[in-house]
C-alpha cells in the first residue's frame, strides 16, 4: 500500500469474513430443513434463515466493496483518504445496523421484501451510512491530483448503488407496485450498477497484476459497464413477466435479458486475455487466480445460468422454483463474492507486508470452495429441474414432490461442507496475516 | 481499432438512450396496471392483508407472483386452488393439517386475520399475469401413461 489511511480498508475486510461465516451457517440451517431436520423451528424457522442468510450477504458485499473503496481511491487519486475517523464511524455504523437487522429478524421485525427485509427505522440509517461513505471516498478522489477511469467507474457505481437503494423505501398497497418497485434496487443492484463496481475491481487488480497498460485496461471497462447497461437496464424486464405488467415485457426483457451473459462473457475474457497478455507473472499468484476465477465464474453462474432460465417461455415454468436458487447461489459466488475475495487476497500482502500467498492453504481455499460452490449449484439444479417438471409441468403436489427432491438436499449439504472448507481455509489465510502496518507502506508504488 | 473515447461514448451512450426508454416503459405500466390488476377492487381488507403478509415476511417461505423462498408453495392462485374453506382451517393451526411433515409457523391469527390474508390472496389471484402460473401441460400426458 502507498497510504496510511488504506488500511481503514482492513476493518471492513475482516467484517465481510466474518459476516459470510455467518451466512454459511444460516445456509446449513436451511439445508437440514429442507431434507426434514428442522429441530431448530420453533428458534429460526425458515423465513428467518432465510431472511438473515440474504441480508448477510448483501450486508458482507458491500462491506467488501466499501473496503476496496478505502483501499483502491486513495491509490488511484494519489491522496490520503480525507477523513479516516469518518470511515471509521461508518464503519461501525455498519456493524450496528447489520447486526440489529439480523437479531431483529429473528423476532420477526421485518419488512417481509425480499432482499429489502430490514425494517425502516434502520434503512435511514443505511442512508446516513451510505452517505458518509459516498462523500469520503468522494471527497478524496475531488481532492486527489488524478482522475481514473478506474476511479471514477468504482464512485459512478457506488453512488449509483446508493440512489437505487431508495426507489426500495416507496411503500405501495399494490403488491405490483411493491414489486415494480423493488426490482428497481434488486435487478438494477446485481445487474447493473454493482458490474461497475465489479468491473473497476476487476480492472484495478488487472493493472496490478498483469502488467498489462491502464489505458488498455480501462478502454475494455468502458465496453464492459456499456454492455452492462445495453442489456441490463431493459432487462430488468424478465421481472416484470408475470407481475401485472404488460404483456411487452415479455418481449422487451426477454430480449435484453438474453444479452446479459455478453457482460459477464466480456469480464471473463477480461480476465483471462489481460493475465495472459502481461507477460509479467505476478509474485501473488492466488490474488490473480481469484480475479481470472471471478470473470470466469460470473460468466458461467450469472450469464449462462441466468441465460438458462430467463426466455420468458421458460421462466413461466421454473420463475419461483428452486432453479433461481441454482442460479442465484453460482452468480453471486462467481461476480461478487469472488471480486471480493479476489481484493482481499490482493491487499492483505500489500497492508501487512506479510508475503502469505504462497503455500497450500491460500490454494486449496481457493479450489475447494470453488469446487463446492459448483456442486451445491449442481444439486439446486438437479432439485430444480426435477420440481419443474413434477409440480410445473406434470401437477403434483408441492409438498409430495419437496419430500421427493430431499435427497438432492443432501447433496446440497456435502457439497457446502466442502465449500465451508474452503472458506475456512481462506478465513486462516486471513488471520495469519494478522493486523495492517505502518512498515508495509511504500510510498513508491505497490506490487 | 476501438479508442478509449469511442469506448467511453458506447458506455454514456447506451446508458442514457436505454435508461430513457425504460422510464418511458415504466410510465406506460403504471398507466396500465390499475386495469391490470383490478386496484378498483384493492378494499382496506385487502390492504390490511397485504400488511400482514408482510409484516410475518411470508416471502420467507412462500413465492407469490412467482417472488418469494421456495421453501412452501406458490400463492398466486391459492385461493382459486384451494378454495376459502380450506385456507381458513389451514391458517388457524398449520401444523395440524400436514402433521409430522414441514412446518409452518403458528401466528394464532385472529379470525379478521385471516379473512384480511385471505382477501388479499383472492386480489392477486384476479392480476393478469400473462399467463402465470401456467398450467401444467404434461398433466395429460401423465395421467394417460397411468391408466
Amino acid at each position: 500500500m502507498r497510504y496510511r489511511s488504506q488500511k481503514v480498508a482492513y476493518l471492513f475486510f475482516a467484517t465481510s469474513i466474518l459476516l459470510l461465516s455467518l451466512q454459511i451457517l444460516y445456509g446449513f440451517i436451511m439445508g437440514f430443513a429442507h431434507v426434514g431436520y428442522d429441530n431448530l423451528h420453533e428458534v429460526v424457522p425458515f423465513n428467518a434463515a432465510r431472511a438473515t442468510h440474504t441480508n448477510l450477504l448483501v450486508v458482507w458485499l458491500l462491506s467488501g466493496f466499501m473496503g476496496s473503496a478505502y483501499y483502491i481511491i486513495p491509490e488511484e487519486a494519489e491522496r490520503e483518504l480525507v477523513s479516516v475517523p469518518a470511515a471509521i464511524v461508518q464503519w461501525a455504523s455498519l456493524v450496528v445496523v447489520s447486526v440489529t437487522a439480523v437479531i431483529g429478524f429473528h423476532f420477526n421485525w421485518w419488512e417481509g421484501r425480499k432482499f429489502l427485509e430490514i425494517p425502516r427505522p434502520l434503512d435511514y440509517l443505511v442512508v446516513v451510512n451510505v452517505l458518509l461513505f459516498i462523500g469520503n471516498i468522494g471527497l478524496t478522489a475531488w481532492k486527489g491530483r488524478r482522475f481514473t477511469t478506474t476511479g471514477m467507474v468504482l464512485i459512478a457505481g457506488l453512488t449509483s448503488a446508493a440512489l437505487l437503494y431508495l426507489p426500495g423505501m416507496i411503500t405501495f398497497d399494490s403488491q405490483v407496485y411493491d414489486s415494480y418497485f423493488r426490482w428497481w434496487v434488486v435487478h438494477l443492484w446485481v445487474e447493473g450498477v454493482w458490474e461497475l463496481i465489479m468491473g473497476s475491481i476487476l480492472s484495478f487488480l488487472l493493472i496490478k497484476l498483469t502488467g498489462v497498460d491502464r489505458e488498455v485496461i480501462e478502454k475494455w471497462l468502458y465496453v464492459i459497464v456499456g454492455l452492462t447497461f445495453l442489456s441490463g437496464i431493459l432487462g430488468t424486464g424478465h421481472h416484470y413477466y408475470w407481475i401485472g405488467t404488460p404483456g411487452y415485457w415479455k418481449m422487451i426483457g426477454g430480449v435484453f435479458s438474453g444479452l446479459e451473459p455478453l457482460a459477464f462473457l466480456g469480464m471473463a475474457l477480461y480476465g483471462v486475455t489481460m493475465s495472459r497478455r502481461g507477460g509479467k507473472r505476478p509474485e501473488n499468484r492466488i490474488a490473480l487466480a481469484w480475479t481470472v476465477g471471478c470473470g470466469v465464474m460470473s460468466f458461467v453462474g450469472a450469464g449462462f445460468l441466468g441465460f438458462a432460465h430467463t426466455l420468458p417461455q421458460v421462466n413461466i415454468y421454473t420463475h419461483g422454483t428452486l432453479v433461481t436458487a441454482m442460479h442465484g447461489h453460482l452468480a453471486f459466488w462467481g461476480a461478487y463474492a469472488m471480486v471480493v475475495l479476489a481484493m482481499i487476497s490482493f491487499a492483505m500482502p500489500e497492508l501487512t507486508g506479510r508475503k502469505l500467498y504462497a503455500g497450500w492453504v491460500p490454494e486449496w481455499a481457493f479450489w475447494t470452495s470453488n469446487i463446492g460452490m459448483v456442486g451445491m449449484t449442481g444439486a439446486f439444479a438437479v432439485a430444480g429441474i426435477t420440481q419443474v417438471y413434477l409440480e410445473r409441468k406434470m401437477g403434483l403436489d408441492f409438498l409430495a414432490v419437496q419430500e421427493a427432491i430431499s435427497v438432492h438436499f443432501i447433496g446440497l449439504i456435502l457439497a457446502a461442507c466442502l465449500f465451508t472448507v474452503g472458506i475456512g481455509l481462506y478465513i486462516w489465510n486471513f488471520i495469519q496475516y494478522g493486523l495492517p502496518k505502518d512498515e508495509a507502506i511504500q510510498p513508491g508504488g505497490s506490487a | 481499432m476501438l479508442s478509449k473515447s469511442q469506448a467511453r461514448n458506447f458506455f454514456l451512450g447506451f446508458t442514457v438512450l436505454f435508461s430513457g426508454t425504460f422510464l418511458a416503459l415504466t410510465v406506460d405500466s403504471i398507466r396500465q396496471v390499475p386495469a391490470r390488476s383490478h386496484e378498483d377492487q384493492m378494499t382496506a381488507q385487502v390492504v390490511a392483508g397485504k400488511e400482514i403478509w408482510e409484516t410475518n415476511n411470508c416471502m420467507g417461505c412462500h413465492t407469490l407472483l412467482g417472488e418469494g423462498a421456495y421453501y412452501a408453495p406458490e400463492l398466486t392462485k391459492v385461493v382459486e386452488r384451494r378454495g376459502e374453506g380450506y385456507l381458513k382451517m389451514f391458517l388457524r393451526d398449520p401444523q395440524a393439517m400436514y402433521p409430522g411433515r414441514r412446518k409452518m409457523v403458528q401466528y394464532n391469527f385472529t379470525p379478521e386475520q385471516i379473512d384480511e390474508v385471505i382477501a388479499f390472496l383472492t386480489w392477486i389471484g384476479k392480476i393478469d399475469t400473462n399467463g402465470f402460473p401456467a398450467a401444467p401441460d404434461l398433466a395429460p400426458l401423465a395421467g394417460a401413461s397411468t391408466k
